[in-house]
């Protein structure tokens, strides 16, 4: 087999903004996808909504479309660029559920495109729950049994008589699970199930048979179309069946099965994957009773998935190429193994350490989020570590995860009684593998851990290994042996010092690298991709003297770690543009990152990957093998910025703006006096360092006044202050966590946002865009919508934001980017933050004005000066295109967060709409983020806080406008009565029923209008109201200005079919 | 695990030392050097009858996680001649868990060495070729006069010192009787055969082929083992006698290496052998790919092939060496594999039903 004859023209679907669940994985899956077969000579057309992704470059595909995911647009685009087939397994679940809906109605057939990588059948018998059953069963494999069930005696019935005891209810259509539970026995079936029949909004729930406490195991499998079948990777979970694998703390290969148990499920996934027929990458899971040889699948996913990145990364096996290049018709037996040279794809990957994946959860960010971590996965990123042990892969994994630690020693469970520890073991949470840890160095035994939290002892006792050897550091003498037993569990000599009581390290080491090269060494390799550890030989070392002119200088660039709120994709996409660059400048460009999801650890992004944390002690290990000319950390988000002193002080050369520049727009006091000396003013501020300090500065302010800690990025911990109770409330959340940087407040000035992201030479200035958000101050910036080209602004205003951008570029000395935060308040321009760095903006203003900023400022950060590049002082010339990006949020998968917006961010992703009329590029940018603009309830709903009551009038107008009838709590309802709006009142909750919850159950509701003076706590009849539309899929909107513009739209009446799509290529 | 333990050593033939921990059974003991790449199945490594006379190095760096069980073997005893990890597992985990692997090495007595950078080592024995060293718990003193001996050591009479002193017979089902010559065979080639209603006898290496001829086998099988191939004269021999008559046979690896020497081909040794779990080897035949479990330091020559007497069926998709024959002359079939597995995959486990179907054909 080779290149079907028949394909010329394939469609990619990508999978749209970052939400929680899907994430940058699909980038890294599209941007494969598309490269291999572009390698091929297929034509590629490319949609996806999502700008900050480095699929959607322009040389990724031959036609590239930043546009909404929905049916009438790919129809559209079909009926356009009459693709002969289109890729349907490289854009996650949304690509694929598009892809499916395309074939049954059967647009693809009347089109002539063909399906590639999976036949509707398969899709059909991995996802229909009754389909797999039977699928399964067909062929001898077990699932856990369960009953769809709508009267508890039913429930009873099949419990006694089929499963027995526990099951697991499941009540149907209710959010995360709300009112199911295990129930151990007969009564409490009884409660659970009357309780979750009565929750579900169709009476209806699952009772399956309960195996919590199994072990959790997952395969990625591959197949082609000849029959070839292999496993890349095996992985284990650390939490026993029950916790959501992306929420779960992962190793690769499985750690606990004996030959005879991972050959089982190993023949399983593929006796499966062959019954399915998929070609291409396929995850399983499977759940595995762990006493004896009994399991049950639990889930198939016939698509490249989130697993498959993180095999891919923990072997270097290349997943996505080799799915698509099946997909196009080629076997396993023809597709090159890009790590050798020489053999095929058709192998396994086989270890020599051990990789550990540990979750990033928001609830740093989201303080009164329900941290319980059940089937609904709720991190927004992770981070992977590779190291010879599993003790120093769980210690890497915690320096990467950017809580503030260096060891498994959780500062606030310190203070918990020993009972109070054994209480907290019950919790599944965020925090479990610490509070494991802190019982086990209470000296909790490893059988009462076990019984608690069914972890399996094997796990446990390589964390009792770390509570011994940190036992030992501290109660004996640092010997070398003991140092070095230390390194190799993964120890920085930070915590050594530390938890060894100050105790001197007579001979510190340096760590060495090794090759990841998915055969343990059996060949020679030419995978250019390392992790640390502490042998004597070192693999980088040795492959740079081997492998690299020694003529070309080396730049390494530090990326930006997990993905998380505030610090997206966006970075990365960033960070891999800056290698590209180098790399075609003709350095030698090395990149460090820890990010399993990402394009940037591709091994073949750069011309080195180091995986590994982005922390001081890592860095410096760096520093002594690659030796480089320079180092760059501007791309890389806070992340990477906060390593600048560390990398001064250990002599590296800085490149592009300075790490005292970076200091002195970061530290208050400095910043200050720069302003004044340009002559720029700025909201009026100081900086505190503890709460009675704040209160005294806030009552000089006036309320309201805004909070944040400085060096932080996404707004993480920021809010308006409307009191001194406000002020207390935030300083004792953000002093749990220490404190190494003063807390800022602000003067909060309510004006409209504007953002400039500047490259700056030190000579010339060049302005691509100045963006203006349609929400005003007080939204952050990143979950406010965002126009590209401005359109309110006056041109005094316009002109005096050039001259201040230009000013400020100068005088912090900026070589290479920077993002300027403005506010425009009576006339008068102010700043509020300035960011000598990339930012968020970066991609999409990249790709609407044609200027590639990274590119641009990478070449600055060596010498070319933006004249040599053909670039000008001031404002590029307008696009023809205006852009809209909209934030999306994924409130859905966490509970009990305040969807109200604020200036902390909250969204986890974005979407563009480009379009030659502004009102177009809204209605795209607000598609893409997934409003629905079809009527469907005959009302809107609408509860605001006093200060937006003049305002909501405008909006209630523009609804009654479009028919819709007006409900609103009693002191909205009568303002807008008063106002000639006809609003009926609605009960508060506490105000008996029907009330506002019922309203918002009855399916009228369209749309909601909801503020409120306090937000945040899950208590308030505000945040239950506004956690209501979530469960109900209600379009909610917290800004009067977010309110206003969908307005606006809407009255338009605009369809997709009347506009026009943009291919950003010819831009 | 905190290193509380005494050190031990490994000295290469070319005077390399690397220092560890010991662990396992104390002493001091030459071997060559060689390394398996599986990722689970250490039990079956250490008592898999192929490994003697070699001391094994483990490439995956957390060894003994789910203990030792007796289950699990592939013949009643090790006969490894040391065992090379970075980090054995004291405290294992698993339901049919009956002991720890440093336990187990001391009742073999297996000396073993842990702390050791095995991927350092595999790439040495990747670079320089399978090489002759000791594993000692003893402080390295007579460096010179070590080294004479490492290098004057060789690997002789492997089947001999492996294969059983009589003839076992297993009373189970007995659709088919099978005679399967043990070159110092893993037990689930017999449990495999079992498994598809085989009653099998097992036999010594060297029984002549005129004792095998008199038990009326339905079909003889021919195991895995230890050593260099061409050191077998009187099996070959055998072999000769026996693919005269078309009673089904079934070699693998050494039994596949002993039959092509019997047919005029040539065995070689390879650089540092197959030892995994993940090998791919290509079905030239019927156009697949199959990943296999492999443990062999030497192969058949490809071209060696006599071309009246069948062709090479299977090759090995890395590096292209002979991986199966399938013969014209006789009633036989043999892979350089192991489709019985243990460790490793399973997918060809399906040759087991080709053999039962020569037998049923008959």
């Amino acid at each position: 087999m080779a290149l079907r004859s028949d394909i010329k023209k394939v469609l990619v679907i990508g999978s749209g903004p970052i939400v929680i669940g899907q994430a940058a994985e699909f980038d890294y899956a599209g941007s494969q996808a598309c490269r291999a077969l572009r390698q091929e000579g297929l034509e590629v057309v490319l949609i996806n909504s999502n700008p900050a992704t480095i699929m959607t470059d322009k040389n990724m595909a031959d036609k590239v479309y930043i546009e909404p995911l929905t049916l009438e647009v790919i129809k559209k685009i079909i009926k356009m660029e009459r693709p002969d087939s289109l890729l349907s397994t490289l854009g996650g679940q949304t690509c694929l559920t598009l892809s499916m809906q395309l074939a049954k109605d059967g647009f693809l057939d009347e089109y002539g495109v063909k399906l590639l990588g999976a036949d509707p059948e398969t899709i059909h018998k991995a996802e229909d729950r009754q389909a797999f059953k039977d699928t399964m069963e067909k062929i001898g494999e077990p699932c856990i049994p369960s009953k769809v069930v709508e009267t508890v005696a039913d429930a009873l019935s099949y419990a006694d008589n089929d499963i027995g005891y526990p099951v697991i209810v499941r009540p149907a259509f209710t959010l995360g699970g709300t009112g199911g539970g295990i129930a151990y026995n007969r009564d409490e079936l009884q409660d659970i199930s009357t309780n979750g029949l009565r929750l579900s909004p169709i009476t209806q729930i699952l009772v399956e048979k309960c195996i919590s406490g199994w072990k959790e195991i997952e395969f990625e499998v591959i197949r082609d179309a000849k029959g070839n079948v292999i496993t890349v990777c095996s992985m284990e979970n650390f939490d026993p069946v029950g916790v959501h694998t992306g929420d779960s703390i992962v190793v690769a290969p499985a750690l606990t099965l004996a030959d005879k148990e991972y050959q089982m499920l190993r023949s399983a996934a593929l006796n499966i994957i062959t019954e399915l027929k998929v070609e291409g990458g396929c995850n399983v899971q499977f759940a595995l009773e762990p006493e004896s040889f009994r399991y049950a699948v639990i889930e198939v996913n016939p698509r490249v998935s989130r697993s498959s990145a993180l095999a891919s990364k923990a072997t270097g096996y290349p997943i996505a190429k080799v799915a698509a290049k099946i997909a196009i018709g080629f076997s396993l037996d023809e597709i090159v193994n890009a790590v050798t040279g020489k053999t095929y794809a058709c192998f396994e990957p086989t270890l020599d350490y051990v990789v550990l994946k540990f979750p990033k959860w928001p609830f740093d960010k989201f303080v009164y989020a329900k941290r319980t971590l059940g089937t609904q996965m709720m991190a927004t990123g992770e981070i992977m570590a590779i190291g010879t042990s599993f003790e120093q892969a769980m210690m890497k994994s915690v320096r990467s995860i950017e809580l503030g630690l260096d060891s498994m020693n959780l500062p606030k469970l310190k203070k918990l009684s020993d009972d109070e520890i054994r209480e907290r073991l019950k919790n599944v949470d965020d925090e479990r593998s610490f509070v494991v840890f802190e019982a086990l160095k209470r000296g909790i035994t490893v059988d009462y851990i076990h019984e608690v939290t069914m972890i399996d002892e094997w796990f446990l006792y390589k964390l009792l290994n770390l509570v011994e050897i940190e036992r030992q550091m501290s109660a004996s003498e640092l010997t070398d042996e003991l140092y070095l037993q230390a390194k190799h569990f993964g120890y920085t000599d930070e915590a050594i010092t530390r938890i060894s009581g100050g105790k001197a390290i007579k001979n510190p080491r340096k760590a060495v690298y090794k090759m990841v090269d998915t055969c343990a060494g059996e060949f020679m390799a030419e995978t250019p991709y390392f992790y640390s550890t502490y042998d004597d030989e070192n693999e980088a070392a040795e492959f740079k003297a081997s492998h690299t002119d020694p003529n070309k200088k080396t730049i390494i660039v530090f990326g930006s770690g997990p993905i998380r709120i505030g610090q997206g994709i966006e970075f990365d996409y960033c960070s891999v543009h800056c290698v590209w660059a180098l790399k075609e400048m003709g350095y030698d460009a090395v990149i460090c990152n820890n990010n399993p999801e990402t394009v940037s650890t591709d091994f073949d992004t750069g011309d080195r990957l180091y995986f590994d944390p982005l922390t001081k002690e890592d860095v410096e290990s760096l520093l002594l093998t690659e030796k480089p000319y320079g180092v760059v950390v501007q791309f890389g988000g806070q992340t990477a910025i906060k390593l600048t002193k560390h990398l001064v002080a250990l002599g590296a050369n800085i490149l592009g703006t300075s790490a005292d520049s970076i200091d002195a727009a970061e530290d208050r006091e400095r910043f200050d006096e720069l302003l004044n000396s340009c002559g720029i003013p700025r909201p009026e501020g100081g900086t505190v360092m503890e709460v009675e300090e704040a209160v005294k500065i806030a009552d000089q302010l006036g309320y309201p006044v805004l909070m944040r800690p400085s060096y932080v990025l996404g707004g993480q911990n920021m809010i308006i202050a409307h009191s001194e109770a406000d002020i207390r409330e935030y300083m004792e959340i953000i002093t749990r966590t220490k404190l190494e940087n003063p807390v800022l407040i602000d003067k909060y000035m309510m004006g409209t946002e504007v953002e400039v992201d500047a490259i700056c030479d030190g000579v010339d200035c060049l302005i691509p865009g100045i963006m203006e958000h349609v929400e005003r101050a007080g939204v952050h910036s990143g979950d406010s919508i965002s126009v590209y080209p401005s359109l309110t602004l006056t041109e005094k205003s316009r002109q005096t934001i050039l001259s201040y951008t230009k000013k400020l570029a100068m005088a912090l000395k900026v070589r290479g980017l920077v993002n300027i935060q403005y506010v425009v308040c009576g006339g008068e321009v102010y700043v509020i933050e300035v960011n000598p760095r990339s930012s968020r903006t970066v991609p999409y203003i990249s790709k609407v004005t044609g200027v590639s900023m990274v590119d641009v400022a990478t070449k600055i950060m060596l010498g070319t000066s933006l004249k040599e590049q053909g670039y000008s002082d001031g404002l590029y010339k307008k696009a023809d295109y205006i852009a809209v990006k909209v934030p999306v949020f994924s409130f859905g998968k966490l509970h009990d967060v305040d969807t109200e917006l604020g200036p902390e961010m909250k969204s986890t992703g974005e979407c563009l709409g480009i379009a030659t009329d502004y009102a177009d590029a809204v209605f795209k940018g607000l598609v893409g983020a997934g409003y629905e603009f079809t009527k469907v309830g005959d009302s809107v709903l609408i509860t605001v806080r006093d200060t937006d009551k003049k305002e909501v009038v405008y909006v209630a107008e523009k609804f009654e406008r479009m028919g819709y009838k007006i409900y609103a709590t009693s002191g909205t309802a009568s303002y807008l009565n008063k106002n000639f709006v006809a609003a009926n009142t609605v009960k508060r909750i506490s105000e008996g029923h029907p009330n506002v919850m019922d309203l918002l159950d009855s399916g009228r509701i369209d749309y909601v209008v909801s503020t409120s003076a306090k937000g945040r706590s899950p208590a308030l009849d505000s945040v239950k109201i506004r956690r209501k539309t979530v469960e109900r899929s209600i379009c909610c909107m917290t800004s009067m200005d977010t309110a206003n513009a969908v307005c606006d739209i809407l009255l338009m009446g605009k369809s997709i079919d009347d506009i026009e799509m943009v291919d950003i290529t010819k831009i | 695990m905190l290193s509380k333990d005494k050190k031990a050593y490994i000295m290469l033939a070319d005077g390399t030392i690397y220092s560890g921990f010991s662990f396992g059974a104390a002493g001091e003991k030459i071997g060559e050097i060689v390394f398996a790449t599986g990722m689970t199945g250490y039990a079956e490594t250490l008592t898999d009858p192929s490994y003697f006379g070699q001391i094994v190095t483990q490439t995956f760096p957390l060894i003994g996680n789910y203990g030792i069980n007796e289950e699990d073997f592939e013949s009643e005893k090790s006969v490894v001649s040391g065992y090379i990890v970075r980090e054995y597992c004291d405290n294992p985990s698993n339901f049919r868990s009956k002991g720890d692997i440093d336990s187990f090495l001391k009742a073999q007595n297996v000396i073993g060495i842990y702390g050791i950078d095995t991927r350092a080592l595999t790439k040495k024995i990747r670079e320089h070729g399978v090489m002759n060293g000791v594993i000692t718990t003893n402080e390295i003193t007579n460096k010179d006069e070590l080294l004479a001996k490492i290098n004057a050591y060789t690997i002789k009479d492997a089947v001999k010192s492996v294969t059983i002193s009589a003839p076992r017979e297993y009373l189970t089902e007995n659709k088919f009787s099978v005679v399967l010559y043990d070159y110092g065979y893993k037990y689930n080639i017999r449990r495999e055969l079992e498994k598809r209603g085989c009653k099998v006898t097992v036999v010594p290496g060297l029984t002549p082929a005129e004792d095998v001829l008199a038990m009326k086998p339905d079909g003889i099988m021919l195991s895995n083992g230890p050593g260099d191939p061409a050191e077998n004269v009187i099996p070959i021999e055998n072999l000769k006698k026996l693919k005269k008559t078309d009673i089904p046979i079934f070699g693998i690896c050494l039994g596949h290496q002993l039959m092509a020497l019997a047919s005029g081909a040539k065995t070689e040794k390879l650089k540092y052998g197959h030892r995994g779990a993940n090998q791919p080897v290509k079905d030239i035949i019927g156009d697949r790919t199959f990943v296999t479990s492999q443990n062999h330091g030497y192969a058949v020559v490809n071209d060696s092939v006599p071309g009246g007497c069948g062709q090479v069926s299977h090759i090995n998709a890395n590096d292209g060496s002979c991986e199966g024959i399938l013969y014209t002359d006789s009633n036989c079939f043999t892979v350089q594999f192991h489709p019985e597995a243990c460790g490793g995959p399973h997918d060809t486990a399906y040759l087991f039903d080709e053999f039962v179907g020569r037998m049923e054909d008959k």
